[in-house]
């Protein structure tokens, strides 16, 4: 009775994921931390990132809101632990490209790996805020682990995911 | 509020459906079924066709000029007024156009916080120790403005409390408005929880203190009978987009006395009598709180949107929405982990209800039911405290107009019963 496209948003995998979440918990020691929320229906996220060298050593984060957004932040936690910081920031650019190209641009499998489950999202226009969430706050978490933040934890309230 | 009138026989809200061409639409290749009426409301053919109208034979400024087109559309725009204010049991130099209840609410406040300053209205000047009521389940409209008031003067701002089941006891009643009260302001139907306030108890206790009253009415007038002067408050607000009409026009209601007190909240042209270099004179109520040229086709098609109403009878369209307000709670009860919020099942609401389903974020639910063609709000709808209040994020609510048929809310709570399977949610 459900549409293909609705099925397409709403994969096994993503609805796996929002259930039983990848990175869920808040780090004890971190170099960023993020807080974004969706004024529009309060979804929220605080994502912590630990930089070290070069390299994503740790993600976690703490949130509440949709099956979207909730298997968003497990994907990418999952997708980007370990993973040179450049190569995190390269793959968070492709993400939004593909987000805001109403369904024009796909996430490459080899480079996304099941993080391509959220490809469905794109033809949703109202929903790739509910996605973007996570990556923005790993954005902002990473701006902040540049500048030489440590543990910044609580931080004032970003601007909101866009 | 009690109400002998019959609901709206299926015949007749089908025979209704057809003045409105948004309800033969598909969505998602499905007919649409719109549950999103206390959001906005679909328009009917004859206030389309008004506003049209306007603009294709009587376009012209009104309140100036003397050409023939003007004189017609000031005519056409202040017969408007009167029937707005017929249609709420009030005169027509009481009500002030606005573009919508959060400016009627906006300019309250504001013309308070001019009082201060301006040593003519110094009985409605507002500062510290004097206190302003509002309740805890209100719409952010009726919040944050007050919330500034108390910023600009010192003022404090006091709250009603909700309960765990979100009713809004009065028991304490006395003890939140005090002597020091200066205004008490308050939904008079809620849009989240779809519960009528007792509007009699508390305008007795606000006259016991001298507080003005406010009532914000965006989710009462639209859909049942309601006369400002026997309510007996002193301000009112609602909005033409929730009862038929087009967006950007709504309606203040003031008392004369207090409207010709209240300095102005917006100033400019249209507004004054005698302009110098150094100072203004202002009209008396309504011109002036109307500075600038007004919202003349918006303000011509929701006089035509209370006509649409009244034909069809504000009593009938009350007991329409109460009765499928009970369809609705009835059914989402026997939907497992849905929690209503609001009046329990045989408790008064209007025809609205928003709830929870643990396991299905709103949004996600939202989705789900979009995908079947049925538009339903989600998210906080502008009332955080009270969702916090009740321990919620979010919410999804349905909400019924007088098109709203039966067989649509049966397709509704099917489609709440069919997304606990596809997401997964165990009974």
């Amino acid at each position: 009775m459900s549409s293909a496209e609705l099925n397409g948003l709403y994969q096994q995998l993503i609805l796996d994921h929002s259930r039983s979440p990848h990175g869920h918990g808040l780090l004890e020691v971190s170099t960023g931390s993020s807080h974004q929320l969706n004024p529009t229906c309060g979804d929220e996220i605080t994502l912590g990132v630990r930089v070290e060298g070069d390299t994503l050593a740790g993600i976690g984060w703490d949130g509440n809101g949709c099956a979207i957004s909730q298997a968003s932040a497990s994907l990418l936690s999952t997708l980007v632990e370990g993973m040179p910081v450049g190569d995190a920031r390269a793959l968070l650019e492709e993400f939004r490209e593909a987000m805001r190209s109403r369904g024009t641009i796909e996430l490459d499998e080899d480079r996304f790996g099941d993080a391509i489950a959220l490809n469905g999202v794109s033809r949703y226009v109202a929903r790739v805020k509910c996605a973007m969430l996570a990556w923005v706050a790993l954005e902002d978490a990473l701006g902040q682990s540049d500048v030489g933040h440590s543990d910044v934890g609580h931080s004032a309230t970003a601007p909101s995911a866009s | 509020m009690p109400n002998s009138a019959s609901p709206l026989l299926d015949e007749e809200v089908t025979a209704l459906r057809r003045d409105f061409p948004i309800l033969s639409t598909e969505v998602n290749g499905h007919p649409l079924v719109y549950l999103d009426s206390g959001a906005t409301s679909q328009k009917p053919a004859s206030v389309l066709d008004a506003e049209r109208d306007y603009y294709e034979l009587r376009n012209s400024a009104v309140h100036r000029g003397a050409h023939t087109l003007a004189a017609e559309a000031t005519e056409d725009f202040e017969n408007a007024r009167a029937t707005v204010a017929a249609f709420v049991g009030v005169d027509a130099d009481e009500i002030v156009w606005t573009s919508n209840a959060t400016e009627g609410i906006n300019l309250i406040a504001y013309g308070l916080s001019n009082a201060t300053t301006d040593p003519n209205a110094a009985a409605l000047a507002i500062g510290p120790g004097d206190e302003i009521v509002v309740t805890e389940l209100e719409h952010h409209a009726n919040l944050i403005p007050w919330q500034q008031l108390a910023v600009r003067t010192g003022a404090t701002l006091r709250f009603i409390p909700v309960d765990d089941d979100g009713a809004l006891p009065l028991d304490a009643l006395d003890q939140v408005i005090t002597e020091r009260a200066r205004v008490v302001a308050f939904a008079h139907v809620s849009n989240v929880l779809g519960s009528e306030q007792d509007v009699a108890r508390i305008v007795a206790r606000a006259r016991e203190v001298g507080a003005l009253v406010v009532l914000d009415a965006c989710q009462s007038v639209p859909h049942q009978p309601v006369d400002f002067r026997a309510l007996d408050v002193d301000f009112a607000v609602f909005s033409g987009h929730k009862m038929l009409a087009p967006t950007g026009i709504g309606v203040l209601y003031g008392r004369r006395a207090l409207l010709n007190a209240l300095p102005p909240f917006l100033t400019g042209g249209s507004m004054i009598t005698t302009v110098t270099m150094e100072r203004a004179g202002f009209l008396p109520a309504p011109q002036r709180f109307e500075a600038g040229t007004q919202r003349v086709s918006q303000a011509i098609a929701l006089a035509v949107a209370c006509d649409y109403l009244s034909a069809v009878g504000m009593d009938r369209i009350a007991a329409h929405g109460r009765s499928l307000g009970q369809l609705l709670v009835e059914g989402l009860e026997q939907i497992p982990n849905v929690r209503v919020l609001g009046p329990a099942p045989g408790a008064d609401r209007v025809g609205l209800a928003s709830f929870d389903v643990a396991g299905i974020h709103a949004h996600d639910l939202g989705q789900f039911l979009d995908d079947r063609g049925i538009a339903v709000r989600v998210g906080h709808h502008c009332a955080q405290p009270l969702h916090r209040r009740l321990g919620l994020i979010a919410s999804v609510r349905a909400s019924t107009s007088l098109t709203t048929t039966t067989g649509e809310i049966d397709l509704f709570l099917a489609g709440v019963a069919d997304a606990a399977a596809f997401f997964g949610v165990r009974p």
